[in-house]
């Protein structure tokens, strides 16, 4: 049997209970947000896309099985909205995925380091700083490509199995493991140049 | 071992290490993929910070909490559910 942290809440709401229906509204509302915001152009879209999921949600929860747990089929509802969404504002999204990964200039001809990361690793032990970054890279991850920002956030904000991830965003684990080293690269770059390295 | 650990350190450069750290924190490499990398960080003055960065930032996404609903949305939530089972479940309510 899948083990689902939801399904106390979903059986809850199916059964009539409205508070658990604004719990689980509450606790995906920012990552619903964060995925409907790499196809669509603004908030007031994203804000209507993850609404309009809702309601794909308890249209189709007399359908849902547990077949995947409850977050799986929720995001690819609001993944699936909000390419109708992008797709009605006629924006040619997704863009093309960038390479953030590290420069090549960092490295010399050998590919030995040429400009070592700066070290910044011991800061964060500091819970102020750390909050701080934290902060920064919730800002950076809503400026990564689209399936870099799904990935990213799905495993790391949201940790979530990469099993999880595969199956909400119907990609290979290997594909899952690019987007994830890209968008982990980058943010490790921002966070970086916050401390005055090389970016 | 410091021969082993300098032979294989030539084996692999920091650049190839540093495209293989998510990889390896997935544990996707093969035994001898993941030798090889060890063995570089081993004697990699670097690419252990690298590492650890990678690490941070992992760590660090999993601390952001995402905002409460504020009033105004909590009650659209709320109609919206209360119209779903007006609609769905009508002989439902007692």
């Amino acid at each position: 049997m899948l083990e689902d942290p939801d399904a106390e809440f979903v059986n809850r709401f199916r059964a009539g209970d409205e508070d658990a229906f604004v719990v689980l509204a509450g606790k995906y509302r920012a990552v619903m947000l964060s995925l409907a915001l790499g196809y669509v152009p603004s908030m007031a879209v994203a804000e209507e896309v993850v609404q309009d999921a809702w309601v794909g949600v308890l249209r189709g929860i007399g359908k849902f099985e547990h077949r995947s747990t409850f977050r799986t089929w929720l995001f690819r509802i609001v993944i699936n909205r909000a390419v109708s969404a992008a797709a009605r504002e006629r924006r040619s999204v997704p863009m093309h995925d960038l390479e953030p990964a590290d420069g090549r200039s960092r490295f010399d001809a050998a590919g030995n380091w040429d400009v070592p990361p700066e070290p910044w690793v011991n800061q964060v032990e500091d819970r102020v700083t750390a909050a701080k970054v934290a902060a920064r890279i919730m800002a950076a991850i809503g400026e990564l490509p689209p399936r870099q920002r799904e990935v990213v956030t799905l495993r790391d904000v949201q940790c979530m199995s990469s099993e999880e991830v595969c199956s909400a965003l119907d990609i290979s684990q290997a594909n899952q493991r690019v987007l994830l080293h890209r968008g982990r690269s980058w943010l490790r770059q921002v966070v970086e140049s916050e401390f005055g390295g090389t970016r | 071992m410091i021969r082993l650990a300098a032979w294989s350190r030539r084996g692999l450069t920091c650049r190839q290490a540093v495209e293989l750290v998510t990889d390896y924190l997935e544990g996707a490499l093969t035994g001898p993929q993941r030798r090889r990398f060890e063995a570089h960080l081993a004697g990699c003055p670097h690419c252990p910070e690298y590492l650890a960065q990678m690490r941070a930032v992992v760590a660090l996404s999993g601390t952001i909490t995402p905002d409460d609903l504020s009033p105004h949305m909590r009650s659209e939530f709320i109609s919206l559910y209360r119209r779903w089972r007006a609609d769905e479940a009508p002989g439902d309510q007692a």
